[in-house]
């Protein structure tokens, strides 16, 4: 007896001098900078010319930030940019996760196809939002196919000067391009989440409901995507907490502008806004907003997929 | 679920955790104690200062040189100047050189999102404390921000590196205004001298217009109301004038009564500014603006393609000579002609006029960093680049600048070997020097570059008619206040 409590005793240490690594780093670059971005946010404190301004402000930095700092239109612009994006995405992922993992499919060069659809992650978003700048441009590539097409089939007639489409001038194209290019850097990270998941799925549940009779649609719907619903969770809340860190993509699309009016302008890109002048009053209190404001919406649907049901235990 | 919610809070602490390590590169609420400083800023000039002659000029011929010269910039420009006009410079690598015994390490980054000024002014502020051959020596600035630097002990008067004001009796007066702190020191001295001038496709006027000669071409945009007149000519025949609504801007705002910052440091709008709103509005909307994209956008240089359709650009020198690029019969790096790229450029299509307004753009100035152990080096740059007529003519003929030296340009400007083969062989230097004498710098704030830069981009919107006019404004003040804090509306 005494001899087994020991050697418990002794594994649980190890247990503690494996956590200290990790332990060390988010103390150092997580909680401190945490703590003091809270602290911060209490306090008037940025650069003026070469000069920093440092001066205690009580909770005004929070009251600008509601009154002129507009972070419910900015919340507003990154929510609809992600569902706009998101949608698209998750159902693709489900569909190619769904072709890929099943058998009877047989399908070939899955290999290939898994590398493929996961390249645009790849790509340095900055890069991506300037490569789909250039395309887009009045004089790019796009805009040389659409005159094109409408020379070839007549709605041009010859002579007549075709008047490129300002992609960036439009609030539906700016958001369109940004979830677009968001859709496309993400679909494949998330198809390979969720095959993941479906090929931890036991076949012998699937064979069971052909055997009874069941339609691919059926086996869909009633076994895979309830066994499935804590990777999707996990999905979810990943994407979610990305989303709203949303900011590489629109920065360079709009060049910081959030043009038109302010349409595309993310919560991330205004506090970039406020780093200019390193303002960390403001700045810090427009994170620990955005802290609250992921914890409250990664509750809900965290709750919204929790619950149980006739399948078991989520 | 507890212990869940727990895993959960924790997830949600490290994902903002990496948010707030990119605002966060101070200690904890920097030090609340520390005194405001904000009351040594408040001197954003109403009235420009006067230079104060009466300076003495302090000896530093005893003081010993250090080995390093640490240079800060934003391109390739000033190190070109050096590496091809400097006696006794030699190029070591890409961004090394030697001056004699002396190393000279060039720290160069870009200005895109503000990174040269961050690198600098980190750098700056730690000055003080870095080894000797660490110290920044000479750094670069614009007149949009110079003032951010000249107001500050960060830069030295250049009486302090042994040069007598009498030396640079040869430099326009606009640019020393720039350089001119609160207290009427000369902080900085420059090699170039901006004034702007309409550059104008000679092909496109030749058919409109009937000639290309640049008399008959100052003509047509004379002044605001001939130049809209010239536009709608343009249009019916199926040109632009010019390529985005932002290219006429600093003809305006160049041209202003009030700064953009009073001394309450509130933000202001001159009639000016706001005539070339409606100006621009106006003419953007009868489509005879190409599109509103940023300057230096591919939709803006579009325009110097033959097919561009693009009538005029509105610019310095160094535009000329940078942005409408490589002169055509010219040669490249390996002694080859440069082959026809397509390039209204390229056939020497260009033509200069004054246009409707004088203006100024850009511009680089030289500072001497305090601390710089390097002064003797530092001023003698200076007095080679800013000041030596021999060395500055060499600049006008290779690299078709406009130089800050009077009596140089005024001998240039008669001679045709200084013609600009980008326009077509027209000397411009007549005209260049007769702008620069003219400029006013009395209405630059500290603030100047974020106000241009955000105000072009808040009427970007009212241009494409996604917001009205007070709500274009509005993002403006937003923008604004945001960027720099100390500002109010």
């Amino acid at each position: 007896m005494k001899k087994k409590n020991r050697s418990v005793v002794s594994y649980n240490k190890w247990g503690y001098i494996f956590l200290i690594p990790f332990t060390v780093t988010f103390i150092i670059f997580q909680l401190i900078p945490l703590v003091s971005t809270v602290v911060n946010s209490f306090y008037i404190n940025y650069r003026d010319g070469l000069e920093t301004v440092v001066k205690f402000n009580g909770v005004q930095n929070y009251v600008k930030i509601f009154t002129e700092d507009h972070v419910l239109r900015n919340f507003g612009n990154t929510m609809i940019m992600w569902i706009m994006g998101f949608i698209p995405q998750i159902v693709i992922s489900l569909l190619f996760a769904a072709w890929f993992s099943d058998p009877s499919l047989r399908l070939k060069g899955q290999r290939f196809f898994k590398t493929v659809i996961y390249l645009p992650n790849l790509i340095m978003a900055a890069a991506f939002s300037m490569l789909f700048f250039t395309l887009f441009a009045q004089e790019g590539p796009v805009n040389n196919i659409m005159e094109s097409i409408q020379r070839l089939f007549g709605v041009l007639k010859e002579g007549e000067a075709y008047t490129p489409y300002d992609f960036m001038a439009h609030t539906g194209s700016v958001r369109g391009l940004v979830a677009l290019m968001n859709c496309l850097m993400w679909f494949g990270n998330t198809t390979i989440l969720l095959l993941a998941g479906m090929m931890g799925i036991d076949t012998s549940l699937f064979e069971a409901a052909e055997v009874d009779g069941a339609t691919s649609n059926q086996i869909f719907w009633r076994i895979t995507l309830p066994i499935l619903r804590p990777i999707l969770i996990y999905v979810m809340i990943t994407s979610l907490i990305g989303g709203l860190q949303m900011f590489d993509v629109p920065q360079i699309l709009t060049n910081g502008s959030g043009q038109p009016n302010n349409t595309s302008m993310t919560l991330i890109m205004q506090l970039k806004a406020h780093l200019y002048s390193k303002n960390y009053g403001v700045g810090g209190a427009l994170s620990v907003i955005l802290f609250f404001i992921t914890g409250i919406l990664s509750l809900i649907v965290f709750k919204f997929n929790g619950r149980t049901d006739e399948y078991g235990k989520a | 679920m507890k212990k869940r919610l727990l895993a959960l809070s924790m997830a949600m602490i490290m994902a903002v955790g990496s948010l707030a390590g990119c605002g966060d590169d101070k200690p904890a609420g920097g030090d609340p104690t520390q005194a405001p400083a904000d009351n040594k800023t408040e001197a954003t000039p109403t009235e420009k200062p006067v230079l104060n002659e009466d300076v003495e000029v302090v000896d530093i011929s005893e003081e010993e040189e250090g080995k390093v010269l640490n240079i800060y910039c934003w391109n390739e420009e000033f190190k070109s100047r050096l590496e091809d006009h400097y006696p006794g410079y030699s190029k070591t690598d890409a961004t090394h050189g030697k001056i004699g015994d002396i190393e000279v390490v060039w720290n160069i980054t870009a200005n895109q999102d503000n990174a040269y000024q961050n690198n600098l002014d980190e750098t700056l502020l730690k000055q003080a404390d870095a080894a000797a051959d660490d110290k920044i020596d000479l750094f670069l600035v614009e007149a949009d921000y110079a003032l951010k630097y000249v107001d500050t002990e960060y830069t030295m008067p250049v009486t302090d590196l042994g040069i007598d004001l009498k030396e640079l009796s040869t430099q326009y007066k606009y640019t020393q205004d720039v350089m001119t702190s609160s207290d009427g020191t000369l902080k900085g001295v420059s090699w170039q001298g901006c004034p702007g001038v309409l550059i104008y496709s000679r092909a496109i006027a030749k058919e409109v217009l009937g000639s290309d000669d640049p008399a008959d071409v100052q003509a047509a945009v004379k002044d605001w109301d001939t130049y809209k007149a010239t536009a709608a000519d343009m249009k019916k025949a199926g040109y632009f004038m010019t390529a985005t609504t932002n290219d006429t801007f600093r003809t305006f705002s160049n041209n202003v009564s009030i700064p953009w910052v009073n001394a309450d440091k509130k933000v202001q709008i001159d009639d000016n500014i706001k005539k070339w709103v409606d100006d621009t509005k106006e003419m953007f909307d009868a489509g005879e603006i190409k599109s509103s994209a940023d300057l230096w956008s591919a939709d803006w240089n579009s325009g110097f393609q033959r097919d561009g359709k693009v009538f005029c650009y509105f610019g310095p020198a160094w535009m000329i000579n940078f942005s409408m690029g490589n002169a055509p019969g010219s040669v490249d790096e390996d002694g080859n002609p440069k082959p026809d790229d397509g390039t209204i450029t390229f056939e020497g299509g260009w033509g200069a006029t004054e246009g409707p307004q004088g203006f100024f753009w850009g511009g680089t100035w030289i500072c001497a960093a305090t601390g710089t152990d390097n002064k003797a080096t530092v001023a003698d740059i200076m007095r080679k680049l800013t000041v030596d007529k021999d060395i500055m003519l060499d600049i006008v003929a290779k690299d078709s600048d406009f130089v800050n030296n009077q009596p140089a340009m005024e001998e240039a400007a008669t001679n045709d070997a200084y013609a600009f083969p980008v326009l077509g062989g027209q000397n411009p230097l007549a005209m260049f020097a007769n702008g620069a004498k003219n400029i006013a710098l009395d209405k630059i704030t500290a603030y100047d570059q974020g106000c241009n830069e955000e105000f072009q981009k808040a009427m970007k919107d009212y241009f494409d008619g996604n917001a009205d006019y007070e709500t274009a404004l509005e993002n403006f003040y937003a923008k604004i206040t945001a960027k720099y804090p100390a500002l109010s509306k």
